[in-house]
């Protein structure tokens, strides 16, 4: 009989963690009600809230082990929050940079930008395509773009240290192509000199992106003359006048994209089959949003995962811990649970009790873990290599209010599970040996 | 050692709580395993005995940057070299660009420079004598299921072939298995093919190499000859850059993510946690035992004695735990490893983390244990015994 019941009680927390995991938030908050209601308007609801304002109440006494719980969770949700808050930072910057009115060209099956290769004769014939917006000077927005890697030393390593920038050479029009990018900082580079400009994230991981300054790039001395800024992932590039970059990269006239910007969103497709028609042309078309989303998904899962799985152990470790706690806290209050059980409480309240109170516990490490991961790395800036770019790319992590609402839900159903148990013990506690016990 | 039977009956007094907290404590030392397992894959890459004899030189300007064939006559002149080969990137990609493979356009003399890659002699022979063949690693012929003697195509994300396509075929001749299957992680997804057919092939390589490869005589002349190297083409417009590959490979794992730092914040939080959650194990234990720790004293434990049962009981709580969690840990590592399909490669768990782990548990269980022992070695006899 008591196997048959763990069994149901195991099937029962399966059941109840599928449903909660799935629940919006607007669920929650009908069952929230649900509750409150029952709680205040039936018997059984009001005589658990009375025992379960007793245990509250004692709480101060058990400040110790009732930390156990709290801190517990806390780590479980701050540990949580603050990496998935790491793969969010990171699609959300690739996300931005790409838009659904905007499009990149490249050569037929290429991975990403750098493999690309476009010859003078694609470059140009592919503004010419129908759906490309055009300037005041009618003249079509689109940027033939090359784009190369640079060796350059790392900020606050040895001179030897050196890391890989995403070197991007561009014409005019990639300021109306892009026009969230803005120079921040000294002016722009003159078509035709050595000159560079350098995103805030580039400069701030590599030595030396600063105005004024000259870097090295292979044999040949380039002069730093501003920084911009457009919050997204062209802020870890490096930019420079795209014939210069491919003189010093031996690449003649050919380019390895062209960005263009669409009259709107809709004539994405007419372009994209006048493109494909074209029996000159061997490329691939895709929106900007589309080529930036992709390259994000690999990276993204696989930060995802770790998170999930580095929570989980620490889930089942937190959990272990608030059912030893709770079960303590039971057998301490043994027999003022059997004297409400004499007395006429059915067991319904006491495990209500029981099970609010380590939720509520639950809630507070919920809170403080979402609180401190917010504290602590909202905005912390990270960078690694991405896949697609040959750069170091920079980005912050993002504690976003869906992330905290996560770690809320996991810290409520380690405390639902920690608390399901020693629940059910103290309401099956014999009332005869329980108030015999001293 | 004689009084174990004793410690051992106190830390199963109530079974249920010290099942539930070493849970907690296998959960946390699990992680331990895993996490201290990439960090020490990340740590570990390219630090072989073999990989300290070898040079890599590519250009000065960024790594996608190739240089002229002419520099391997120069390179074999430095005095100190022993052998030297080169190798292109060939970003080859089966079925969709995006199931990227790691794939190098190499000399024939390639394979000599990495003892570490095992090959037949039959099978050598074969890809020497075949323009089209290649080498697959282990790992991959099985993730894609080839065999030798297949004939496979592949695209190249990057350079077409003469014909204007970029789909290229090729004959595998042969399978790499790496000597050391722990440090196998790379050789194990490479595929080697000809150099002199992909620069024949493509109209876009002509006679440029990626990077060369050089195989010093002595190591501790590394330094010298990677100097000696880079002087051959300072101030040209194809400036070369030489690391021994320990530290190239150290340095592209430094840019791809701060392991250290993330590992390092994660188990602190894991740890600090468990610190609260043994410690207040043993506290609930102590003060459940007052009136036992009387009794021991009675009857003639000196303070002292009492003080290390108690100790001894914490650490004994942490060791266990710990040595059956850094076990999971060892156990599922290559469960997980495998499931990824080559993606991960961890190693297990090594010496030096079960060292790092016992020393954990130790150092965690002498801080657990320390409040409570402290009170059950000021413990009064009398007020014990009388329930005061």
């Amino acid at each position: 009989m008591k196997v048959l019941t763990n069994i149901l009680l195991l099937l029962l927390i399966a059941a109840v963690l599928a449903v909660w995991i799935v629940l919006p938030w607007y669920g929650v908050v009908a069952l929230l009600v649900v509750f409150a209601a029952w709680m205040a308007f039936t018997r059984r609801g009001r005589q658990a809230a009375s025992v379960t304002t007793v245990g509250i109440s004692t709480l101060g006494q058990r400040l110790g082990s009732s930390a156990v719980i709290v801190i517990g969770i806390a780590g479980v949700v701050g540990v949580l929050v603050a990496l998935l808050a790491m793969g969010d930072g990171y699609a959300e910057t690739l996300r931005k940079t790409g838009s659904a009115d905007t499009a990149i060209v490249m050569r037929g099956s290429s991975a990403s930008e750098v493999m690309s290769v476009l010859d003078h004769d694609s470059v140009v014939l592919i503004p010419q395509a129908p759906g490309v917006a055009r300037d005041a000077k009618d003249q079509p927005i689109a940027s033939p773009e090359i784009v190369v890697a640079a060796n350059l030393p790392l900020k606050g390593g040895s001179a030897d240290d050196e890391g890989s920038v995403q070197l991007r050479g561009v014409s005019e029009q990639a300021w109306a192509v892009r026009p969230n990018v803005k120079i921040v900082e000294g002016r722009n580079f003159q078509p035709g000199m050595r000159e560079l400009i350098v995103g805030k994230g580039a400069a701030r991981e590599f030595a030396g992106l600063v105005p004024g300054h000259t870097i090295r790039l292979g044999n040949q001395q380039w002069t730093v003359v501003g920084v911009f800024s457009s919050g997204d992932a062209m802020d870890s590039e490096v930019w420079g006048d795209a014939s210069v970059v491919a003189d010093t990269y031996r690449r003649g006239s050919s380019r390895t994209s062209v960005m263009v910007r669409l009259t709107n969103a809709q004539a994405y497709d007419g372009f994209k089959a006048a493109l494909e028609a074209n029996p000159q042309l061997k490329i691939d078309v895709s929106t900007t949003l589309d080529y930036f989303s992709k390259q994000s998904e690999g990276m993204t899962k696989v930060i995802r995962v770790i998170g999930i799985t580095v929570g989980l152990i620490m889930a089942i470790g937190a959990m272990f811990g608030a059912l030893n706690t709770m079960f303590a806290a039971v057998a301490a209050r043994a027999r003022e649970i059997a004297t409400l059980r004499a007395i006429g409480f059915p067991g319904l309240p006491v495990v209500v009790a029981v099970m609010l109170e380590t939720m509520l516990l639950a809630l507070i490490g919920g809170v403080l873990g979402g609180v401190l991961a917010w504290l602590l790395f909202n905005g912390y800036s990270a960078s690694t290599l991405a896949a697609g770019t040959v750069g170091k790319l920079s980005f912050e992590l993002k504690v976003s209010p869906e992330l905290m609402w996560t770690g809320l839900k996991w810290a409520l159903a380690i405390g639902f599970i920690g608390g399901l148990f020693p629940a059910m013990r103290a309401a099956r506690l014999p009332v005869t040996t329980a108030l015999r016990e001293l | 050692m004689k009084y174990l039977h004793l410690i051992w009956a106190a830390l199963f007094r109530r079974k249920a709580r010290t099942i539930l907290t070493l849970i907690s404590i296998i959960a946390a030392f699990l992680l331990f395993g895993m996490l201290d397992a990439v960090r020490t894959s990340f740590n570990q890459a390219g630090q072989s005995a073999n990989g300290a004899q070898r040079l890599q030189t590519g250009s000065r300007l960024s790594f996608i940057q190739t240089l002229p064939q002419s520099l391997e006559a120069q390179i074999a002149q430095v005095p100190g070299v022993k052998m030297v080969t080169y190798a292109n990137w060939f970003g080859g990609a089966y079925q969709d660009p995006h199931n990227q493979v790691f794939s190098f356009a190499v000399e024939p003399n390639y394979i000599d420079l990495y003892p570490e890659i095992e090959v037949s002699a039959a099978e050598r022979k074969a890809f020497d004598d075949t323009r089209t063949g290649i080498l697959v690693g282990e790992a991959l012929a099985k993730r894609f299921n080839w065999k030798v003697g297949d004939k496979i195509p592949l695209q190249s994300t990057i350079f077409p072939n003469h014909q204007g396509s970029k789909n290229w075929t090729f004959d595998v001749v042969g399978i790499m298995h790496s000597k050391d299957k722990k440090t196998s992680g790379f050789y194990d997804q490479l595929l080697l093919l000809h150099w002199k057919y992909f620069d024949e092939t493509t109209p876009f390589n002509r006679g440029t190499v990626g990077w060369y490869v050089t195989r010093v005589a002595d190591v501790n002349q590394a330094d010298r000859v990677a100097k000696a190297i880079d002087a051959i083409s300072a101030n040209s417009d194809h400036e070369t850059r030489t690391q021994t590959e320990q530290a190239a490979t150290a340095n592209w794992m430094k840019q791809l993510a701060d392991i250290g730092l993330i590992v390092g914040s994660i188990m602190g939080a894991v740890f600090f946690t468990l610190l609260l959650l043994s410690g207040n194990t043993m506290m609930q234990a102590v003060r459940e035992r007052t009136s036992e720790l009387a009794v021991l004293k009675t009857i003639g434990f000196s303070n002292h004695a009492v003080l290390a049962i108690v100790l001894a009981e914490s650490v004994l709580l942490l060791l266990i735990g710990g040595v059956i969690g850094l076990g999971l840990a060892t156990l599922i590592i290559p469960v997980v490893s495998a499931g990824s399909g080559g993606m991960l490669n961890l190693p297990s768990v090594g010496a030096n983390s079960w060292l790092l782990g016992v020393v954990l548990m130790i150092a965690i269980g002498l801080l657990v244990g320390t409040l409570p022992a402290l009170r059950a070695m000021r413990l009064n006899i009398v007020d014990a015994l009388a329930g005061r």
